[in-house]
């Protein structure tokens, strides 16, 4: 198989569809449908709306992935489609329309995991990955640091959170501030207007913590210590300053996350860094970790806010790399898996 | 011409393989009246409501080679709309939606239920499971729909089939509410029939009629009051 296959990768793992198409690490196309604005009045995203959408939006993205990229089904090398994890019934509409596609079109099949499509989209934006390389994923589903010796065959969980991802405790502290869904943008923009003033507590940091959960996470604590500095005021009749609320819950978020990012680079004397998923986008989380990782020699690889949300380029640019290395294609059977683990890579 | 015939609105997951041809000799209209002879030359179809998403696509890839055939060899797609549960209805859809994409082909919806009163004489209530204690029916008089698709609760469904003069009912979901319907019930076919389903279709694939988006049969609004899975603090 050729070094430079052109890919295309299906994503309905959440509330984003998405189709993108990849010739090796160059990135031609990377088409998304959200259905978040369904989703607001809800304050998350409820399965079942996001299900319909994935149906209504299948194949009008991939029409416009394929227009975008300038390419033919036929010209296609392969598809890759997201196996889990994710919302199960949001699963299956981007794996059934990816084997559709591939039985139609005659094409080799990949399911993949969507965290080590996470880690993936990167090559996209700075070429091959070094491996062996640390990964922090953090998005409203998931909060993992990740060892990856190879994306093909060889992630290693590390860490992951023990109750809420870092996206949901954003989502979940913007509601308590009334700023409405998705909560990430909204604090990053209020934080932005505010400073540091609030000392919120920074779970599974403290020297007995850190013997069993040194790279885990848990930011329910924090999100409950906001709620209750915020009821504390408003019981006081004072105003609550959202944007130092905001910028001492986001700092307390970003300093856990960026400590123990670099803490598991330093300890495996591993010196590339690589941050996905949703929260990436976050400007603090992306200033903590340059500062941190310049500090310690550490390189720092953060692809630009649009590959870090949810998208089909990522799967696509793990199908790339799976071709590449000669992976074997899945098969027209191949399951979803809605709690797939972080070091199955394809099913 | 070849057909494809899907449907997965049931805890059927069916695929089959057909073919319509100008009704001739030695081969028959179909059992309305079309001017069309429609054959079912392989089928497969998996009972198990979870399996849908794995089992569709190989069915299609096992009908067709059984057949001889290449997936380029289609002229047509007809998929059943449903109703159904929501998450296996929608795992036929999507294939049938993006294999007439990726085929360059038509796509002709037809209403599940309707596929088991094909040539049925006299007045009959179809009604497939909808969970939840309650099933998707629809009544029919020589055929044709009198009444629904609508989902309900069975007993309130006996009281509007008797009022519809429904002698006889059939399908998975009178089975298993057979209890209460008061009707007699026909042990078979359980499932929607190939057969039939294409039947439905003959004349829109015979006379090479406009394809049709295939919007799913919902019945239901999404229930959002089911806990909320993953959030997202990311810009869109
Ligand atoms: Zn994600």
């Amino acid at each position: 198989m050729t070094a430079q296959p052109l890919v295309l990768g299906i994503e309905t793992s959440c509330d984003e569809t998405g189709v993108g198409i990849v010739r090796g690490h160059t990135l031609l196309a990377n088409a998304v449908a959200s259905s978040v604005a369904e989703h607001a009045r809800y304050g998350g995203v409820v399965p079942e709306v996001a299900s319909r959408a994935h149906l209504e939006a299948m194949v009008p993205t991939v029409h416009r992935a394929l227009a975008d990229a300038e390419v033919a089904l036929a010209d296609i090398d392969a598809i890759a489609v997201t196996a889990g994890p994710g919302l199960a019934g949001a699963l299956l509409v981007g794996v059934a329309a990816a084997k559709a596609y591939a039985l139609a079109a005659g094409k080799p099949l990949y399911g993949v995991n969507h965290l080590a499509a996470h880690v993936a989209v990167d090559t996209l934006e700075h070429g091959a990955l070094p491996e062996p390389a640390i990964a922090l994923l953090v998005s409203g589903g998931h909060s993992s640091l990740l060892r990856v010796d190879s994306l093909a065959d060889g992630i290693v969980p590390l860490g992951s959170t023990l109750d809420d991802a870092a996206g949901e405790a954003y989502d979940k502290v913007a509601r308590v501030l009334g700023m409405g869904f998705p909560g990430g943008p909204a604090i990053d923009r209020a934080a932005s207007e505010g400073s540091v003033t609030i000392a919120f507590p920074r779970g599974l940091t403290a020297a007995r913590d850190l013997r069993e959960h040194r790279f885990d996470f848990s930011f329910s604590g924090l999100k409950t210590a906001v709620a209750r500095w915020v009821e504390a005021r408003e019981r006081a009749g004072e105003p609550v300053p959202l944007a130092e609320v905001s910028a001492s819950f986001q700092e307390a978020v970003c300093d856990v996350l960026t400590a123990k990012a670099v803490d598991a680079c330093r300890t495996s004397g591993i010196t590339t860094l690589v941050i996905g998923g949703g929260v990436a986008a976050n400007s603090r989380l992306r200033a903590l970790a340059a500062e941190r990782c310049a500090r310690h020699g550490i390189d720092l690889r953060v692809p630009r806010p649009g590959l870090c949300t949810d998208n089909g380029a990522m799967v696509a640019a793990l199908g790339s790399q799976l071709v590449a290395e000669g992976a074997a294609p899945g098969r027209l059977d191949l399951p979803t898996n809605s709690a797939m683990r972080v070091d199955v890579i394809t099913v | 011409m070849l057909v494809l015939v899907l449907d997965s609105a049931t805890p059927a997951v069916t695929a089959a393989l057909g073919r319509v041809e100008p009704a001739a000799g030695d081969r028959p209209p179909t059992i309305d009246g079309n001017p069309w002879s429609a054959t079912i030359l392989a089928r497969r179809a998996t009972v198990d409501a979870r399996a849908h998403g794995e089992r569709l696509a190989p069915q299609i890839d096992a009908v067709l080679g059984e057949a001889g055939a290449k997936p380029g060899d289609l002229g047509a797609i007809v998929a059943g709309i449903g109703p159904g549960p929501f998450t296996g209805l929608r795992v036929g859809l999507v294939t049938a939606t993006a294999l007439g994409d990726a085929l360059g082909i038509p796509t002709y919806p037809v209403c599940t239920l309707d596929a088991f009163a094909v040539g049925r004489p006299g007045r009959v209530l179809v009604a497939t499971d909808a969970r939840r204690r309650e099933i998707y029916w629809a009544c029919y008089a020589d055929g044709v729909r009198l009444a629904g698709p609508e989902v309900s609760k069975p007993v309130e469904v006996a009281g509007r089939a008797a009022g519809l003069g429904a002698r006889q009912a059939v399908g998975d979901g009178a089975l298993r509410y057979a209890d209460q319907l008061d009707l007699p019930v026909l042990a078979e076919p359980r499932f929607p029939q190939p057969a039939a389903m294409l039947s439905l279709a003959v004349r829109r694939v015979g006379t090479g009629a406009p394809g049709e988006p295939l919007i799913p049969l919902y019945l239901r609004r999404p229930d959002t009051t089911e806990p909320v899975a993953r959030k997202r603090a990311a810009p869109q």
